[in-house]
Protein backbone atom coordinates (compact mmCIF):
# COMPACT_ATOMS: atom_id res chain seq x y z
CA UNK A 1 0.00 0.00 0.00
CA UNK A 2 1.37 3.39 -0.96
CA UNK A 3 1.67 6.05 1.69
CA UNK A 4 -0.81 8.33 -0.02
CA UNK A 5 -4.49 7.89 -0.85
CA UNK A 6 -4.38 9.66 -4.20
CA UNK A 7 -2.05 8.70 -7.06
CA UNK A 8 -2.34 10.66 -10.36
CA UNK A 9 -1.63 7.41 -12.24
CA UNK A 10 -4.87 5.94 -10.84
CA UNK A 11 -6.90 8.29 -13.02
CA UNK A 12 -5.68 6.41 -16.08
CA UNK A 13 -6.92 3.17 -14.50
CA UNK A 14 -10.46 4.47 -14.05
CA UNK A 15 -11.73 2.03 -16.68
CA UNK A 16 -10.53 -0.91 -14.60
CA UNK A 17 -13.47 -0.52 -12.21
CA UNK A 18 -15.37 -2.55 -14.82
CA UNK A 19 -13.04 -5.51 -14.25
CA UNK A 20 -14.75 -6.56 -11.06
CA UNK A 21 -18.31 -5.71 -12.11
CA UNK A 22 -18.39 -5.43 -15.93
CA UNK A 23 -22.13 -5.00 -16.38
CA UNK A 24 -22.51 -2.05 -14.04
CA UNK A 25 -19.14 -0.58 -15.02
CA UNK A 26 -19.97 -0.73 -18.71
CA UNK A 27 -23.36 0.84 -18.12
CA UNK A 28 -21.75 3.63 -16.12
CA UNK A 29 -19.19 4.45 -18.82
CA UNK A 30 -21.81 4.32 -21.57
CA UNK A 31 -23.95 6.72 -19.52
CA UNK A 32 -20.93 8.93 -18.75
CA UNK A 33 -19.95 9.22 -22.40
CA UNK A 34 -23.52 10.02 -23.43
CA UNK A 35 -23.77 12.73 -20.79
CA UNK A 36 -20.69 14.52 -22.11
CA UNK A 37 -21.58 14.33 -25.80
CA UNK A 38 -22.79 17.46 -27.61
CA UNK A 39 -26.49 17.92 -26.82
CA UNK A 40 -28.73 20.79 -25.85
CA UNK A 41 -25.66 21.95 -23.97
CA UNK A 42 -22.36 22.10 -25.82
CA UNK A 43 -19.47 19.87 -24.81
CA UNK A 44 -17.69 23.08 -23.81
CA UNK A 45 -20.49 24.10 -21.42
CA UNK A 46 -20.58 20.61 -19.96
CA UNK A 47 -16.84 20.71 -19.39
CA UNK A 48 -17.20 23.90 -17.33
CA UNK A 49 -20.05 22.40 -15.30
CA UNK A 50 -17.93 19.31 -14.68
CA UNK A 51 -15.01 21.47 -13.55
CA UNK A 52 -17.21 23.35 -11.08
CA UNK A 53 -18.72 20.15 -9.69
CA UNK A 54 -15.23 18.60 -9.47
CA UNK A 55 -14.30 21.33 -7.01
CA UNK A 56 -17.52 21.08 -5.05
CA UNK A 57 -17.01 17.33 -4.57
CA UNK A 58 -13.26 18.01 -4.14
CA UNK A 59 -12.17 15.21 -6.48
CA UNK A 60 -8.50 15.66 -7.47
CA UNK A 61 -8.86 13.18 -10.34
CA UNK A 62 -11.77 15.16 -11.76
CA UNK A 63 -9.99 18.50 -11.31
CA UNK A 64 -6.99 17.12 -13.22
CA UNK A 65 -9.18 15.67 -15.97
CA UNK A 66 -11.44 18.68 -16.48
CA UNK A 67 -8.69 21.28 -16.30
CA UNK A 68 -6.96 19.45 -19.14
CA UNK A 69 -10.28 18.95 -20.94
CA UNK A 70 -10.98 22.69 -20.64
CA UNK A 71 -7.58 23.59 -22.07
CA UNK A 72 -8.18 21.25 -25.00
CA UNK A 73 -11.54 22.86 -25.63
CA UNK A 74 -10.03 26.36 -25.63
CA UNK A 75 -11.64 27.35 -22.33
CA UNK A 76 -9.71 30.20 -20.76
CA UNK A 77 -8.42 30.25 -17.20
CA UNK A 78 -10.73 33.15 -16.27
CA UNK A 79 -13.74 31.12 -17.40
CA UNK A 80 -12.53 28.13 -15.38
CA UNK A 81 -12.15 30.22 -12.24
CA UNK A 82 -15.56 31.81 -12.74
CA UNK A 83 -17.12 28.35 -13.02
CA UNK A 84 -15.44 27.30 -9.78
CA UNK A 85 -16.92 30.35 -8.08
CA UNK A 86 -20.37 29.27 -9.22
CA UNK A 87 -19.79 25.90 -7.55
CA UNK A 88 -18.32 27.53 -4.46
CA UNK A 89 -21.23 29.98 -4.21
CA UNK A 90 -23.76 27.15 -4.31
CA UNK A 91 -21.78 25.15 -1.77
CA UNK A 92 -21.39 28.06 0.65
CA UNK A 93 -24.96 29.13 0.01
CA UNK A 94 -26.10 25.62 0.81
CA UNK A 95 -24.30 25.85 4.15
CA UNK A 96 -25.60 29.32 4.93
CA UNK A 97 -29.21 28.68 4.00
CA UNK A 98 -29.24 26.16 6.86
CA UNK A 99 -28.74 29.21 9.06
CA UNK A 100 -32.46 29.75 8.68
CA UNK A 101 -33.02 26.30 10.18
CA UNK A 102 -30.75 27.31 13.06
CA UNK A 103 -32.67 30.54 13.54
CA UNK A 104 -36.02 28.70 13.48
CA UNK A 105 -34.83 26.17 16.04
CA UNK A 106 -33.23 28.87 18.17
CA UNK A 107 -36.44 30.88 18.34
CA UNK A 108 -38.53 27.80 19.01
CA UNK A 109 -36.41 26.85 22.00
CA UNK A 110 -35.87 30.30 23.39
CA UNK A 111 -38.14 32.33 25.64
CA UNK B 1 9.09 31.33 -22.27
CA UNK B 2 10.32 34.74 -23.28
CA UNK B 3 13.38 33.72 -25.26
CA UNK B 4 14.00 36.04 -28.19
CA UNK B 5 16.63 33.85 -29.80
CA UNK B 6 16.80 30.41 -31.35
CA UNK B 7 18.17 27.42 -29.48
CA UNK B 8 21.09 27.52 -31.90
CA UNK B 9 22.13 31.07 -31.10
CA UNK B 10 21.66 30.45 -27.37
CA UNK B 11 24.03 27.49 -27.61
CA UNK B 12 21.35 25.22 -26.17
CA UNK B 13 22.24 21.53 -26.42
CA UNK B 14 18.79 20.82 -27.93
CA UNK B 15 19.83 22.76 -31.04
CA UNK B 16 21.64 19.57 -32.04
CA UNK B 17 19.26 16.97 -33.56
CA UNK B 18 21.39 14.15 -32.13
CA UNK B 19 20.84 15.48 -28.60
CA UNK B 20 17.08 15.59 -29.21
CA UNK B 21 17.02 12.06 -30.60
CA UNK B 22 19.11 10.73 -27.71
CA UNK B 23 16.68 12.27 -25.27
CA UNK B 24 13.62 10.96 -27.12
CA UNK B 25 15.03 7.44 -27.17
CA UNK B 26 16.00 7.51 -23.51
CA UNK B 27 13.85 7.61 -20.37
CA UNK B 28 10.48 5.84 -20.54
CA UNK B 29 11.22 4.41 -23.99
CA UNK B 30 14.59 2.97 -22.93
CA UNK B 31 13.41 1.39 -19.69
CA UNK B 32 10.22 -0.08 -21.17
CA UNK B 33 7.68 2.08 -19.34
CA UNK B 34 6.40 3.23 -22.73
CA UNK B 35 6.46 1.32 -26.04
CA UNK B 36 8.55 2.82 -28.82
CA UNK B 37 6.62 4.12 -31.82
CA UNK B 38 7.72 1.15 -33.92
CA UNK B 39 6.56 -1.27 -31.22
CA UNK B 40 3.22 0.51 -31.08
CA UNK B 41 2.78 0.27 -34.87
CA UNK B 42 3.61 -3.44 -34.73
CA UNK B 43 1.10 -3.94 -31.94
CA UNK B 44 -1.64 -2.67 -34.26
CA UNK B 45 -0.17 -4.22 -37.43
CA UNK B 46 0.33 -0.74 -38.88
CA UNK B 47 4.05 -0.91 -39.56
CA UNK B 48 6.30 -0.39 -41.34
CA UNK B 49 4.93 2.82 -42.84
CA UNK B 50 5.47 3.16 -46.56
CA UNK B 51 4.63 5.98 -48.96
CA UNK B 52 1.41 6.03 -50.98
CA UNK B 53 1.04 8.26 -54.03
CA UNK B 54 3.25 11.36 -53.77
CA UNK B 55 0.92 14.35 -53.87
CA UNK B 56 2.53 17.10 -51.81
CA UNK B 57 6.00 18.56 -52.07
CA UNK B 58 6.63 20.56 -48.92
CA UNK B 59 9.56 22.88 -49.48
CA UNK B 60 11.29 24.58 -46.59
CA UNK B 61 12.79 27.74 -48.07
CA UNK B 62 14.88 28.51 -45.01
CA UNK B 63 14.84 28.92 -41.26
CA UNK B 64 14.83 32.72 -41.13
CA UNK B 65 11.72 34.20 -39.52
CA UNK B 66 10.69 37.55 -38.08
CA UNK B 67 9.17 35.74 -35.07
CA UNK B 68 10.62 33.52 -32.34
CA UNK B 69 7.68 31.35 -31.30
CA UNK B 70 7.97 29.37 -28.08
CA UNK B 71 6.75 26.14 -29.65
CA UNK B 72 8.60 26.34 -33.00
CA UNK B 73 9.76 22.93 -34.20
CA UNK B 74 12.06 24.58 -36.75
CA UNK B 75 13.92 26.68 -34.16
CA UNK B 76 13.39 29.51 -36.63
CA UNK B 77 14.13 33.15 -35.95
CA UNK B 78 15.78 36.32 -37.23
CA UNK B 79 19.18 34.86 -36.34
CA UNK B 80 18.83 31.83 -38.62
CA UNK B 81 20.63 32.24 -41.93
CA UNK B 82 19.93 28.91 -43.67
CA UNK B 83 18.32 29.64 -47.02
CA UNK B 84 17.60 27.69 -50.21
CA UNK B 85 19.85 28.56 -53.17
CA UNK B 86 18.49 29.47 -56.62
CA UNK B 87 20.03 26.26 -57.91
CA UNK B 88 18.03 24.14 -55.43
CA UNK B 89 14.88 26.08 -56.24
CA UNK B 90 15.52 25.19 -59.91
CA UNK B 91 15.88 21.53 -58.90
CA UNK B 92 12.51 21.69 -57.15
CA UNK B 93 10.90 23.24 -60.25
CA UNK B 94 12.42 20.52 -62.39
CA UNK B 95 10.81 17.82 -60.22
CA UNK B 96 7.46 19.61 -60.43
CA UNK B 97 7.72 19.72 -64.24
CA UNK B 98 8.63 16.06 -64.57
CA UNK B 99 6.16 14.57 -62.11
CA UNK B 100 2.55 14.98 -61.11
CA UNK B 101 2.77 17.04 -57.96
CA UNK B 102 -0.70 18.20 -56.93
CA UNK B 103 0.31 20.56 -54.14
CA UNK B 104 3.42 22.55 -53.33
CA UNK B 105 3.52 23.61 -49.69
CA UNK B 106 5.98 26.44 -49.01
CA UNK B 107 7.16 26.77 -45.46
CA UNK B 108 10.09 28.05 -43.41
CA UNK B 109 10.84 30.11 -41.26
CA UNK B 110 8.86 32.77 -42.99
CA UNK B 111 8.97 31.65 -46.64
CA UNK B 112 8.13 35.17 -47.81
CA UNK B 113 11.51 36.38 -46.49
CA UNK B 114 13.33 34.36 -49.15
CA UNK B 115 14.61 36.88 -51.75
CA UNK B 116 13.48 34.56 -54.58
CA UNK B 117 10.07 33.85 -53.07
CA UNK B 118 8.06 35.80 -55.67
CA UNK B 119 10.14 34.45 -58.55
CA UNK B 120 9.70 30.88 -57.30
CA UNK B 121 5.91 31.12 -56.89
CA UNK B 122 5.59 32.74 -60.31
CA UNK B 123 7.68 30.00 -61.87
CA UNK B 124 5.57 27.27 -60.26
CA UNK B 125 2.41 28.87 -61.67
CA UNK B 126 3.90 29.55 -65.11
CA UNK B 127 5.93 26.44 -65.82
CA UNK B 128 4.43 23.51 -63.91
CA UNK B 129 1.10 21.71 -63.64
CA UNK B 130 0.96 22.08 -59.86
CA UNK B 131 -2.67 22.74 -58.91
CA UNK B 132 -2.27 24.22 -55.47
CA UNK B 133 0.42 26.46 -53.99
CA UNK B 134 0.25 26.74 -50.22
CA UNK B 135 2.17 29.44 -48.39
CA UNK B 136 2.47 28.99 -44.64
CA UNK B 137 2.43 32.62 -43.62
CA UNK B 138 2.94 33.78 -40.05
CA UNK B 139 0.76 36.83 -40.92
CA UNK B 140 2.95 39.42 -39.16
CA UNK B 141 5.42 39.29 -42.05
CA UNK B 142 2.78 40.95 -44.25
CA UNK B 143 3.09 44.08 -42.09
CA UNK B 144 6.73 43.74 -41.07
CA UNK B 145 8.34 45.84 -43.77
CA UNK B 146 7.25 47.87 -46.79
CA UNK B 147 8.83 45.36 -49.14
CA UNK B 148 6.25 42.79 -48.00
CA UNK B 149 3.19 45.02 -48.29
CA UNK B 150 2.44 43.89 -51.85
CA UNK B 151 2.22 40.25 -50.80
CA UNK B 152 -1.58 40.07 -50.42
CA UNK B 153 -1.95 41.25 -54.03
CA UNK B 154 0.77 38.84 -55.11
CA UNK B 155 -1.07 35.99 -53.36
CA UNK B 156 -4.30 36.92 -55.17
CA UNK B 157 -2.58 37.11 -58.55
CA UNK B 158 -0.99 33.68 -58.13
CA UNK B 159 -4.03 32.09 -56.45
CA UNK B 160 -1.95 31.17 -53.43
CA UNK B 161 -3.66 29.19 -50.68
CA UNK B 162 -2.70 30.95 -47.44
CA UNK B 163 -2.42 28.92 -44.26
CA UNK B 164 -1.58 30.87 -41.15
CA UNK B 165 -0.82 30.02 -37.56
CA UNK B 166 -3.04 31.55 -34.94
CA UNK B 167 -2.79 29.84 -31.55
CA UNK B 168 -5.93 31.46 -30.17
CA UNK B 169 -8.60 34.03 -30.89
CA UNK B 170 -7.55 36.18 -27.97
CA UNK B 171 -4.46 38.23 -27.32
CA UNK B 172 -2.94 36.72 -24.20
CA UNK B 173 -2.48 33.13 -25.32
CA UNK B 174 -1.34 34.16 -28.80
CA UNK B 175 1.26 36.64 -27.59
CA UNK B 176 2.52 34.25 -24.93
CA UNK B 177 3.30 31.67 -27.60
CA UNK B 178 4.32 33.88 -30.52
CA UNK B 179 5.61 37.10 -28.99
CA UNK B 180 4.29 40.46 -27.78
CA UNK B 181 2.13 42.28 -30.29
CA UNK B 182 1.74 39.29 -32.61
CA UNK B 183 -1.99 38.96 -31.99
CA UNK B 184 -2.83 42.55 -32.93
CA UNK B 185 -0.65 42.38 -36.05
CA UNK B 186 -2.19 39.03 -36.98
CA UNK B 187 -5.67 40.55 -36.77
CA UNK B 188 -4.60 43.42 -39.02
CA UNK B 189 -3.03 41.01 -41.52
CA UNK B 190 -6.16 38.83 -41.59
CA UNK B 191 -8.30 41.92 -42.21
CA UNK B 192 -5.94 42.88 -45.01
CA UNK B 193 -6.34 39.43 -46.58
CA UNK B 194 -10.11 39.55 -46.09
CA UNK B 195 -10.20 42.90 -47.90
CA UNK B 196 -8.54 41.23 -50.88
CA UNK B 197 -11.21 38.52 -50.86
CA UNK B 198 -9.32 35.89 -48.90
CA UNK B 199 -11.29 33.77 -46.45
CA UNK B 200 -14.70 35.18 -47.32
CA UNK B 201 -17.52 32.63 -47.60
CA UNK B 202 -17.59 31.07 -51.09
CA UNK B 203 -14.38 32.88 -52.09
CA UNK B 204 -11.95 30.76 -54.10
CA UNK B 205 -9.10 32.56 -52.34
CA UNK B 206 -8.46 30.08 -49.56
CA UNK B 207 -7.45 31.28 -46.12
CA UNK B 208 -7.10 28.65 -43.41
CA UNK B 209 -5.82 28.95 -39.88
CA UNK B 210 -3.71 26.59 -37.84
CA UNK B 211 -4.28 26.09 -34.13
CA UNK B 212 -1.77 24.39 -31.91
CA UNK B 213 -2.17 24.11 -28.14
CA UNK B 214 -0.47 26.70 -25.94
CA UNK B 215 0.96 24.11 -23.59
CA UNK B 216 1.44 20.45 -22.77
CA UNK B 217 -1.95 19.16 -23.87
CA UNK B 218 -3.54 17.82 -27.02
CA UNK B 219 -5.74 19.92 -29.30
CA UNK B 220 -9.47 19.57 -28.78
CA UNK B 221 -12.04 18.70 -31.41
CA UNK B 222 -11.14 20.48 -34.66
CA UNK B 223 -14.73 21.26 -35.66
CA UNK B 224 -15.69 22.65 -32.24
CA UNK B 225 -12.59 24.84 -32.10
CA UNK B 226 -13.25 26.07 -35.65
CA UNK B 227 -16.75 27.12 -34.60
CA UNK B 228 -15.36 29.00 -31.58
CA UNK B 229 -12.63 30.68 -33.66
CA UNK B 230 -15.08 31.73 -36.38
CA UNK B 231 -17.57 33.18 -33.92
CA UNK B 232 -14.91 35.07 -31.92
CA UNK B 233 -12.95 36.46 -34.88
CA UNK B 234 -16.10 37.54 -36.70
CA UNK B 235 -17.62 39.19 -33.63
CA UNK B 236 -14.49 40.90 -32.35
CA UNK B 237 -12.68 41.78 -35.60
CA UNK B 238 -15.05 41.10 -38.52
CA UNK B 239 -12.63 38.45 -39.76
CA UNK B 240 -13.58 35.47 -41.94
CA UNK B 241 -11.55 32.38 -42.72
CA UNK B 242 -12.33 29.01 -44.24
CA UNK B 243 -11.03 26.17 -42.08
CA UNK B 244 -9.19 25.72 -38.83
CA UNK B 245 -6.57 22.96 -38.73
CA UNK B 246 -5.62 21.61 -35.33
CA UNK B 247 -2.01 20.50 -35.04
CA UNK B 248 -0.45 18.64 -32.13
CA UNK B 249 2.84 20.02 -30.84
CA UNK B 250 5.56 17.47 -31.52
CA UNK B 251 8.13 16.96 -28.77
CA UNK B 252 11.11 18.38 -30.63
CA UNK B 253 13.15 21.57 -30.71
CA UNK B 254 11.77 24.53 -28.75
CA UNK B 255 8.62 22.70 -27.67
CA UNK B 256 10.84 19.93 -26.30
CA UNK B 257 12.80 22.60 -24.44
CA UNK B 258 9.52 23.86 -22.95
CA UNK B 259 8.42 20.34 -21.97
CA UNK B 260 11.69 19.73 -20.14
CA UNK B 261 11.82 23.13 -18.45
CA UNK B 262 8.21 22.84 -17.24
CA UNK B 263 8.74 19.21 -16.14
CA UNK B 264 5.94 18.08 -18.44
CA UNK B 265 8.03 15.89 -20.74
CA UNK B 266 7.24 12.39 -19.46
CA UNK B 267 3.57 13.13 -18.83
CA UNK B 268 3.22 14.60 -22.33
CA UNK B 269 4.89 11.58 -23.94
CA UNK B 270 2.61 9.31 -21.93
CA UNK B 271 -0.40 11.33 -23.10
CA UNK B 272 0.70 10.97 -26.74
CA UNK B 273 1.28 7.22 -26.38
CA UNK B 274 -2.02 6.59 -24.63
CA UNK B 275 -3.86 8.60 -27.28
CA UNK B 276 -2.33 6.54 -30.13
CA UNK B 277 -4.97 6.10 -32.82
CA UNK B 278 -4.28 3.37 -35.42
CA UNK B 279 -6.64 5.06 -37.89
CA UNK B 280 -4.53 8.23 -37.70
CA UNK B 281 -1.40 6.11 -38.17
CA UNK B 282 -2.74 4.92 -41.53
CA UNK B 283 -3.30 8.51 -42.73
CA UNK B 284 -0.16 10.28 -41.54
CA UNK B 285 1.03 12.99 -43.89
CA UNK B 286 4.41 11.39 -44.53
CA UNK B 287 2.62 8.82 -46.68
CA UNK B 288 1.74 11.37 -49.39
CA UNK B 289 4.21 14.17 -48.71
CA UNK B 290 7.90 14.68 -49.28
CA UNK B 291 9.78 17.38 -47.40
CA UNK B 292 12.67 19.27 -49.02
CA UNK B 293 15.07 21.14 -46.77
CA UNK B 294 16.75 24.46 -47.55
CA UNK B 295 19.85 22.56 -48.67
CA UNK B 296 17.90 20.24 -50.97
CA UNK B 297 17.87 17.07 -48.89
CA UNK B 298 14.74 14.95 -48.78
CA UNK B 299 12.83 13.97 -45.65
CA UNK B 300 9.63 12.12 -44.85
CA UNK B 301 8.27 15.25 -43.14
CA UNK B 302 9.27 18.66 -41.82
CA UNK B 303 9.78 17.18 -38.33
CA UNK B 304 12.21 14.54 -39.58
CA UNK B 305 13.95 17.35 -41.43
CA UNK B 306 14.54 19.20 -38.17
CA UNK B 307 15.89 16.00 -36.63
CA UNK B 308 18.05 15.50 -39.73
CA UNK B 309 16.55 12.06 -40.37
CA UNK B 310 16.89 11.87 -44.16
CA UNK B 311 14.70 9.53 -46.18
CA UNK B 312 15.81 5.93 -46.26
CA UNK B 313 16.71 5.81 -49.94
CA UNK B 314 19.77 5.80 -52.16
CA UNK B 315 18.40 9.09 -53.49
CA UNK B 316 18.09 11.63 -50.69
CA UNK B 317 18.60 14.94 -52.52
CA UNK B 318 16.27 16.86 -54.83
CA UNK B 319 19.06 17.29 -57.37
CA UNK B 320 19.17 13.53 -58.01
CA UNK B 321 15.42 12.98 -57.65
CA UNK B 322 14.11 9.69 -59.04
CA UNK B 323 10.48 9.06 -58.16
CA UNK B 324 10.71 5.25 -58.26
CA UNK B 325 13.66 5.09 -55.90
CA UNK B 326 12.28 7.72 -53.57
CA UNK B 327 8.90 6.01 -53.30
CA UNK B 328 10.39 2.58 -52.69
CA UNK B 329 11.28 3.18 -49.08
CA UNK B 330 10.17 2.76 -45.51
CA UNK B 331 9.39 5.95 -43.64
CA UNK B 332 11.92 6.83 -40.94
CA UNK B 333 10.21 6.73 -37.56
CA UNK B 334 10.96 7.95 -34.05
CA UNK B 335 9.20 8.61 -30.77
CA UNK B 336 8.26 12.11 -32.00
CA UNK B 337 5.92 10.41 -34.52
CA UNK B 338 3.47 9.79 -31.67
CA UNK B 339 2.57 13.46 -32.09
CA UNK B 340 0.96 12.77 -35.47
CA UNK B 341 -1.02 9.71 -34.32
CA UNK B 342 -2.49 10.99 -31.06
CA UNK B 343 -6.26 11.37 -30.78
CA UNK B 344 -7.74 12.62 -34.02
CA UNK B 345 -4.24 12.66 -35.48
CA UNK B 346 -2.26 15.63 -36.73
CA UNK B 347 -0.82 16.84 -39.99
CA UNK B 348 -0.07 20.10 -41.74
CA UNK B 349 -3.69 19.89 -42.95
CA UNK B 350 -5.06 19.33 -39.45
CA UNK B 351 -6.65 16.23 -37.95
CA UNK B 352 -6.58 13.04 -40.01
CA UNK B 353 -8.89 10.57 -38.26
Amino acid sequence: MKNNYYDPQDLKKFGSISDWQPELGDKFFAYYNSVFAEGELSAREKSLIALAVSHVVQCPYCIDAYTKDGLQKGIEKEEMMEAIHVGAAIKSGAALVHGVQMMNRHDQLSM
Amino acid sequence: MKNKKSLLSRGNRLAAPKAQLALLNDGPFADGRLPTFTEKLDQYNCGPLRPKLLEILQINLGYMCNQVCAHCHVDAGPDRKEIMTRSTLEDCLSVMRQHTIVTVDLTGGAPEMHPDFRWFVTQIRATTAVKEIIVRSNLTILLANKKFHDLPDFFVKNKVHVISSLPFYKKNKTDRQRGDGVFQQSMEALQLLNNKGYGRPDSPLLLDLVYNPSGAFLPGDQQALETDFKRALKTDFGIDFHHLFTITNLPISRFLEYLLASENYEEYMQTLVEAFNPLAAKNVMCTNTLSVSWDGHLYDCDFNQMLQLKISSSVDHIHNFELGKVQDRSIVLGQHCYGCTAGAGSSCQGSIA
